[in-house]
């Protein structure tokens, strides 16, 4: 772990170059340089655009719908019997996820740089279904990369991308999921980079990316924090959020980062156990190496080549991590932490029966930490979890788990 | 006189062109790489680029994703990589041989244990297609001091001060890939090649070999005359794939260096 960190500025960050501290950077062929260029400096000038950010409010307030509700849990929070647990509803945004305030906001930069084709790569669906929403609505085409074997699992939001005028691409190199996908997505960029804008999911991939992803996705964590001010008077004592990539975790972690009394929780997914191997948590047990542009903790063999990982919920299932948390978690600020699938499952149920809101797979993940969590505090703490997504499209999953066909 | 400096040197003033095959090391099979090395060399090969097999093949087309994805069911490491060029290099003092690849494989070995070994292995230079210059300083120094050197892409659109930035801390050769898409496109055009090389030129002397979209003797010899020296990559993968594995594997590295043997007579003719 990293030393002590003081009054460090974390807004500075990532630093001119796109680095927090030795993470991050640019690592892609030459032919996209290019273009990485002409997105900073796109978004350098339009962040500070009154006009692009009165678009990007309005967008969020009446197409997201957000303010989202930060929302008391007290009947889980009585159950629990420790701090008190609010949730941050993000699944009742349009399209069901965080994955649309990041989309709302790529989109407006390609339609103010005048680019007409979006691609986007996505795991489970959310970000390319977030990404043919936006493309849809803006009148521009859009081809979601997507591993075939994803495709398989999610048949659902295929279609659902489909009828929003998306073409869902076959990736079918490599572990044919969402790394693949990933992959397949810059070899289209690369090859279509004169007209194409890429939407990045998650908050990784090359600089700019890691911090144009964040700064859309912060606006979770800034309505949390005057919504705690306003419900409590108070900041709450802990932030709890799932990490797969991370662009829900950095966009509720972002704007608290300079308030020390707050602690962070971010969690990855521990699949069948983080000592079996087969997870998803490359902060808990992976190394710092390069992939999709940056440098990150990933999981990887002895050999630097990039291995398979596991978790029930698609959404974590990827092996590397945005270069910001590796860097929070050397620096200390954040406590990486993980949660096995069954765990996770055991709380997408329990949230569902003592609250009646069903989450996410993914954002199960941070229900089950913030129940351990909060045992260990009092009554009179609070906690916030970052309640990413709704479950609806897991629960096909949940089903075939419980031995119940759906059709 | 480092190996690529003299193979340069003899073919400027042969007035002939740097032929550049592209294998990817242990596809199909690590014990047809060396015998297919050789082959290369003596249907014509100037200088050797060999691909370090990545999980991740970002940059590749579809023949050279699945070279990788073969050698590493082969289960062939960066190790192994450098053990098949030190073999190659037990009968061949005087091939340059590059490796090609991505970052994470040599940076997981560290930079500093990376040049010791590859150097002490007869390895003349390193082409990391995703560490762009700024990322690259350090790993530059590097592998400079242990005499390697550090090969770097241009791009169609790499922008003038890009070029002289690259050109600045490259050293061997520059890479310049015909054009915006991945390993083995097939919309290769001549006209705007033309035009990169000669913008290219105006502020390096380095050599410059050019590649992406190379398959046969017409487009390499349409290449030739404006840089240095071309690469084949993909349509002798394509060859390599096709050999009859009934055949030894110096037999089937002889049929498939035959596509050397005709980019050769093209270019030279």
């Amino acid at each position: 772990m990293g030393s002590k960190l003081g009054k460090a500025n974390f807004s500075q960050f990532p630093d001119a170059t796109g680095h927090f501290g030795i993470y991050g950077g640019r690592f892609v062929s030459e032919t996209l340089i290019f273009a990485l260029d002409e997105l900073e400096a796109a978004y350098q000038r339009l962040r500070k655009d009154p006009d692009f950010q009165a678009e990007f409010d309005h967008d969020l307030a009446h197409y997201v719908g957000r303010p989202s509700p930060l929302y008391h849990a007290k009947r889980w929070s009585n159950e629990v019997g420790g701090a008190q647990i609010y949730l941050k509803r993000e699944d009742l945004n349009h399209t069901g996820a965080h994955k649309v305030n990041n989309t709302v906001g790529q989109a407006l930069l390609a339609k103010y740089m005048g680019k007409k084709h979006v691609i986007a790569e996505t795991g489970a669906g959310q970000h390319g279904v977030a990404s043919a929403t936006v493309a849809a609505r803006l009148g521009m085409t859009c081809q979601v990369f997507m591993g075939e074997d994803d495709i398989q699992r999610q048949a659902l939001n295929v279609y659902r991308m489909k009828l929003l005028g998306a073409e869902v691409v076959s990736v079918k190199s490599g572990s044919k999921t969402l790394k693949d996908a990933m992959n397949e997505a810059m070899r289209h960029w690369v090859t279509h980079v004169d007209d194409t804008f890429y939407i990045i999911g998650t908050a990784a991939g090359p600089h700019p990316y890691p911090m144009l992803v964040r700064d859309f996705q912060s606006v979770i964590g800034r309505e949390a924090r005057e919504q705690c001010l306003a419900q409590n008077g108070r900041l709450p004592d802990a932030l709890v959020a799932c990490v797969g990539g991370g662009s829900n975790a950095i966009g509720l972690f972002h704007p608290f980062l300079d308030d020390e009394s707050v602690a962070m929780y971010g969690v990855e997914a521990g699949g069948h156990g983080v000592e079996t191997g087969q997870h998803a948590a490359p902060l808990n047990d992976g190394s710092p190496g390069i992939l999709h542009g940056n440098r990150t903790y990933l999981m990887q063999d002895d050999g630097g080549q990039i291995i398979e990982t596991h978790s029930v919920s698609a959404g974590l299932d990827y092996p590397g991590v945005g270069p910001e948390h590796s860097w929070l978690k050397d620096m200390g600020r954040v406590n990486y932490v993980a949660i096995n699938d069954d765990e996770a499952l055991t709380a997408f149920r329990k949230l569902t029966l003592v609250e009646g809101i069903m989450p996410a797979l993914e954002s199960a993940h941070a229900v089950a930490y913030a129940e351990k969590l909060a045992k260990t505090m009092s009554p009179e703490q609070s906690i916030v979890v970052n309640l990413s997504g709704r479950g609806d499209k897991d629960i096909h999953t949940v089903a075939t788990i419980d031995g119940i066909g759906i059709e | 006189m480092s190996r690529l400096a003299a193979v340069f040197a003899k073919l400027e003033q042969d007035g002939r062109k740097a032929l550049v095959p592209y294998i990817v090391a242990g596809d199909p099979a690590p014990a047809l790489t060396v015998p297919l090395m050789h082959e290369l060399v003596s249907k014509g090969a100037d200088i050797l680029e060999i691909g370090v097999p990545f999980s991740d093949p970002m940059a590749e087309g579809p023949v050279i994703q699945l070279a990788h994805e073969r050698a590493l069911a082969n289960k062939v490491t960066l190790s192994m990589v450098l053990e098949l060029v030190a073999e190659f290099r037990a009968t061949d003092s005087t091939t340059p041989v590059v490796l090609m690849g991505y970052a994470n494989p040599v940076e997981h070995m560290g930079y500093q244990q990376f040049a010791d070994r590859a150097s002490a292995a007869g390895v003349d230079g390193l082409l990391t297609v995703d560490m762009p210059p700024e990322e690259a300083e350090q790993a530059t120094q590097i592998l400079r001091a242990a005499g390697i050197d550090n090969i770097f892409l241009l791009a169609p659109t790499t922008s003038d001060e890009r070029i002289q930035k690259i050109a600045s801390l490259a050293s061997g050769y520059l890479y310049c890939v015909s054009l915006n898409g991945v390993t083995g496109a097939g919309h290769l055009n001549v006209a705007a090649v033309t035009e990169k090389l000669a913008s290219i030129k105006r502020h390096t002397n380095l050599p410059i070999t050019v590649g992406f979209g190379i398959k046969d003797g017409a487009s390499a010899a349409a290449l030739a005359p404006l840089c240095e020296g071309v690469v084949v990559g993909s349509a002798l993968i394509e060859r390599i794939v096709a050999t009859d594995s009934a055949l030894n594997n110096t037999e089937r590295a002889a049929v498939a260096a035959e596509l050397i043997a005709e980019i050769r007579t093209a270019i030279d003719a």
